[in-house]
């Protein structure tokens, strides 16, 4: 899938893959991070 | 669209199912809410296949290797083929 263009909420978790990873890599694609967390439930 | 970060496949289902649906336990502000939005987990190729693979080896790479993918892929799309509104 093209990501440019595309608005993405980038939902993360600390024991998987973190927010901010999604968030560059989506960025990277040409998407626009609107929204970028990273959960913790420890 | 939403692309998840998720370790497991109960705690992918769960978000998954609270951006399309709204929230199951009807404790969170999304309770009764259903977004529809389209929900990926970004080790699934729609997602993988879209970004650099060099930038997603060294931000996702170490991750992928210790989850286990076939199931959590298989949650998120259940709930993405029932509930999500298609990519535009």
């Amino acid at each position: 899938m093209d990501l440019k263009g595309k608005r993405v909420i980038a939902l993360g978790e600390r024991d998987g893959i973190q927010g901010d990873a999604i968030g560059k890599i989506a960025t990277a694609a040409g998407a626009e991070v609107v929204l970028q967390v990273t959960h913790c439930f420890v | 669209m939403v692309i998840l970060g998720t370790p497991t496949a109960e705690s992918s289902e769960l978000y998954a199912v609270t951006m399309t649906e709204g929230d199951p336990s009807w404790a969170g502000a999304l309770a009764g809410t259903a977004l529809g939005l389209p929900v990926f987990h970004v080790t699934e190729d729609e997602v993988k296949n879209g970004v650099n693979k060099e930038l997603y080896e060294s931000e996702v790479g170490v991750a992928e290797m210790v989850l286990d993918l076939p199931v959590i892929q298989e949650a998120v799309k259940k709930v993405r083929e029932r509930s999500s509104t298609p990519v535009a």
